[in-house]
């Protein structure tokens, strides 16, 4: 055993000089103005964008209840397929993710142009054209799009490990097709929605490329935000830093109600 | 359909394409005149001067704009850093940024060391204020005769004595000809304001640039730190966002290539390569005035080789250098001798080179903002970008996550009486 813990000081190097010390440097910017006195400026003045925090958790919010709903089908069938052609399912349901990030997104600009793809297709049967880029719709879907992967492979995994024993015993027991989804597989699942919701939420509620470029620059989210006090005309790390600190205290608590609903030996974070 | 299938397989390397489309074809009438000419004539007025760190093994930092130095990729063009490697023997390490802010943002960290740096007008200003650049000395730059008259002593560095004009340009519309049926002359800032064209404008997504705009139609100076001229520049944007299809910079290039969109403001040499790309596209500088930005080669402060950074903007300033570079990156020259070397044609062109009256009264030059005016400015292009939403109360995130702890604790209650119960 004590062999084994030294293998694991690589991990807490890495961890103190990359994880932990630039979070204790945002904490200071945070609490800092640019002459190095502490204040608490900067957090109050979070406040006033309090609607950017607002639409920011609100789309997130959304997107995570779409990809919920879109993945734990997808899920349980895949779990309860013959092994070998999991294999190839969880391939596919893997191969956007293969390729690159920004080109995803930049392919959605194409297909909801208003000169698009789909404007297009809709124009041969005589409807619209629509307004379909640079609305907040745009930008859920292009959270959905990029992050739903993240949502089917903790649900897969969780549900891969229901014995079908357990399935078929409620069947005999009398259960009906609808209660043994909600009396036994949902149960048994929910560290995988917990999870799965974890690795939704998070990078959705911080992403700012997606509302850029999907949502025209209107639709500003906290990323955006962020992003301007460092690489914007005012540049302000101090705000910048505050408002990350609130980000991270907001989906920190907003985590800790989700773990009051997982079971009590699994608790996440 | 085929175009827009094209347009997105073409995007993976637009990035790396976009210039030299553009220089390719500035020269495709005598390319094959011009190789000539690369091979022989790259002579240097003083060689003795070059030379002299021959042997001493020194390497300079440059720090410049993506695509913004010619690079020898088509053929028959010069890769002007390699030229200078083998002429003066000190080794050039060249990198590149993507907006003045994130060079801002390097130098102040301090990480990062640099020789040589591109930074555009206003931000001179800011860094001289700060000193970040340093003096140069003008003396090791002899070719500095070459920049024009026009271009010295620029409001940003009055006395010119922190930086080398490299390349300059102005901000102007660029729109589609086969559907804005206006004569040239007609257009001016009004029409990113015009209900008719509704969803098909694009804005900069940058306040500097935007709120420019809004100055110049209500007559203020470019560089205004008055808080009521720039509330009031404000509520103009704020006006135009009903109108407004999308605010972006560089998606420029693809929304207005593609069709995507009718009109945008944007800088003319990047205009020039849009039009490439879609033949219908024209532009023009208003003739209300406009902003004209100059972006000027400067030594930052901290940088460890300072002749040597003197000799390589020397170096840039032969004519032979400078030609190459502004051939291949299409904006406009301050360099008279380059200026002289340019097609007829492309000396002529409104675009590039616009009639001298409208560059001398009718355009202003950025210079850095006060930090309260930056601050105030920055607040504004927020309060307008999110201006449509209703107004939320500044409570209601706090109240949030009191709610959320409050639920949480409830939990933990329940589940300890919960616990306690099933021990009897």
């Amino acid at each position: 055993m004590k062999q084994l813990k030294v293998l694991s000081l690589p991990y807490i190097v890495w961890m103190i000089i990359f994880i932990l010390v630039p979070l204790v440097m945002v904490a200071v910017f945070a609490f800092t103005n640019e002459n190095g006195s502490v204040t608490i400026d900067n957090i109050s003045n979070v406040g006033q964008y309090s609607n950017i925090f607002v639409r920011s958790i609100w789309l997130a919010l959304i997107a995570t209840a779409i990809c919920l709903v879109l993945a734990y089908p997808v899920a349980y069938i895949l779990s309860r397929m013959e092994k070998h052609k999991q294999g190839t399912m969880l391939m596919i349901v893997m191969l956007p993710m293969w390729m690159n990030f920004l080109l995803r997104t930049y392919a959605w600009m194409t297909l909801l142009g208003n000169n698009g793809i789909i404007n297009h297709l809709l124009g041969l049967v005589g409807l619209g054209p629509y307004k379909l880029i640079n609305t907040s719709g745009a930008v859920v879907l292009g959270m959905v799009y990029n992050y739903l992967p993240f949502m089917i492979l903790p649900l897969y995994s969780v549900m891969e490990k229901i014995d079908k024993s357990v399935i078929e015993a409620a069947s005999d027991l009398g259960c009906n097709r609808g209660s043994v989804i909600f009396k036994v597989v949902v149960p048994l699942s929910l560290p995988g929605i917990t999870s799965g919701i974890t690795m939704v939420f998070v990078p959705a509620i911080s992403t700012f490329i997606i509302s850029r470029m999907l949502g025209g620059g209107s639709n500003l989210l906290i990323g955006d935000l962020i992003e301007m006090q460092f690489l914007g005309n005012s540049y302000n790390p101090h705000l910048g830093a505050a408002i990350s600190l609130v980000l991270m205290v907001i989906i920190l608590v907003i985590m800790t109600v989700m773990n009051q609903f997982s079971p009590d030996d699994q608790v996440l974070i | 359909m085929n175009k827009k299938l094209f347009s997105f397989l073409t995007l993976a390397v637009m990035c790396t394409g976009i210039m030299s489309g553009c220089s390719s074809s500035s020269k495709a009438s005598d390319s094959e005149e011009d190789e000539d000419v690369y091979e022989q004539t790259l002579t240097v007025s003083d060689e003795e001067y070059y030379t002299r760190f021959k042997g001493d093994d020194i390497s300079i930092n440059v720090y410049n704009w993506g695509e913004y130095i010619s690079t020898g990729a088509d053929e028959g063009t010069l890769d002007v850093n390699a030229e200078f490697e083998k002429l003066t023997g000190i080794k050039v390490n060249y990198t590149n940024f993507a907006t003045n802010e994130e060079l801002y943002a390097k130098l102040k960290g301090g990480g990062a060391s640099y020789d040589i740096i591109i930074p555009s007008d206003y931000m001179i200003s800011k860094m001289i204020k700060e000193e970040l650049i340093q003096k140069i000395d003008y003396s090791n730059i002899p070719n500095f005769s070459y920049i024009m008259d026009n271009f010295r002593n620029m409001a940003y560095d009055p006395e010119n004595e922190y930086s080398v004009p490299y390349t300059w340009g102005t901000v102007g519309i660029i729109y589609d000809e086969s559907v804005i049926d206006i004569p040239e002359e007609e257009i001016d800032w009004d029409i990113l304001w015009n209900e008719q064209y509704t969803d098909q404008i694009l804005m900069f997504d940058n306040p500097r640039d935007a709120f420019a705009i809004a100055e110049i139609m209500l007559g203020y100076s470019l560089n205004t730190e008055n808080p009521d001229e720039l509330k009031a520049a404000m509520e103009k944007l704020k006006q135009q966002k009903k109108y407004v299809q999308a605010y972006v910079m560089d998606e420029i290039f693809d929304k207005m290539g593609a069709g995507d969109a009718l009109i945008a403001p944007y800088y003319a040499g990047d205009a020039l390569t849009i039009m490439e790309e879609n033949d219908s596209l024209n532009f023009v500088v208003p003739k209300s005035g406009t902003n004209l930005f100059v972006d000027a080669m400067c030594i930052p402060s901290n940088a460890k080789q300072k002749e040597a950074a003197e000799m390589y903007i020397n170096f840039m300033c032969e004519p032979d250098i400078a030609f190459a570079n502004i051939d291949y990156i299409c904006y406009s020259t301050p360099h008279s001798a380059a200026f002289e070397m340019l097609d007829e044609e492309v000396q002529n062109d409104p675009i590039s080179y616009p009639d001298e009256e409208l560059i001398a009264n009718r355009t202003d030059v950025f210079v850095n903002l006060s930090d309260d005016a930056n601050k105030l400015m920055q607040d504004l292009w927020t309060e307008m970008k999110s201006s449509e939403d209703e107004a939320v109360n500044r409570w209601l995130v706090p109240i949030f996550l009191i709610g959320c702890l409050v639920t949480v604790i409830v939990v933990l209650i329940r589940r300890h009486i919960k616990n306690k119960k099933d021990i009897f």
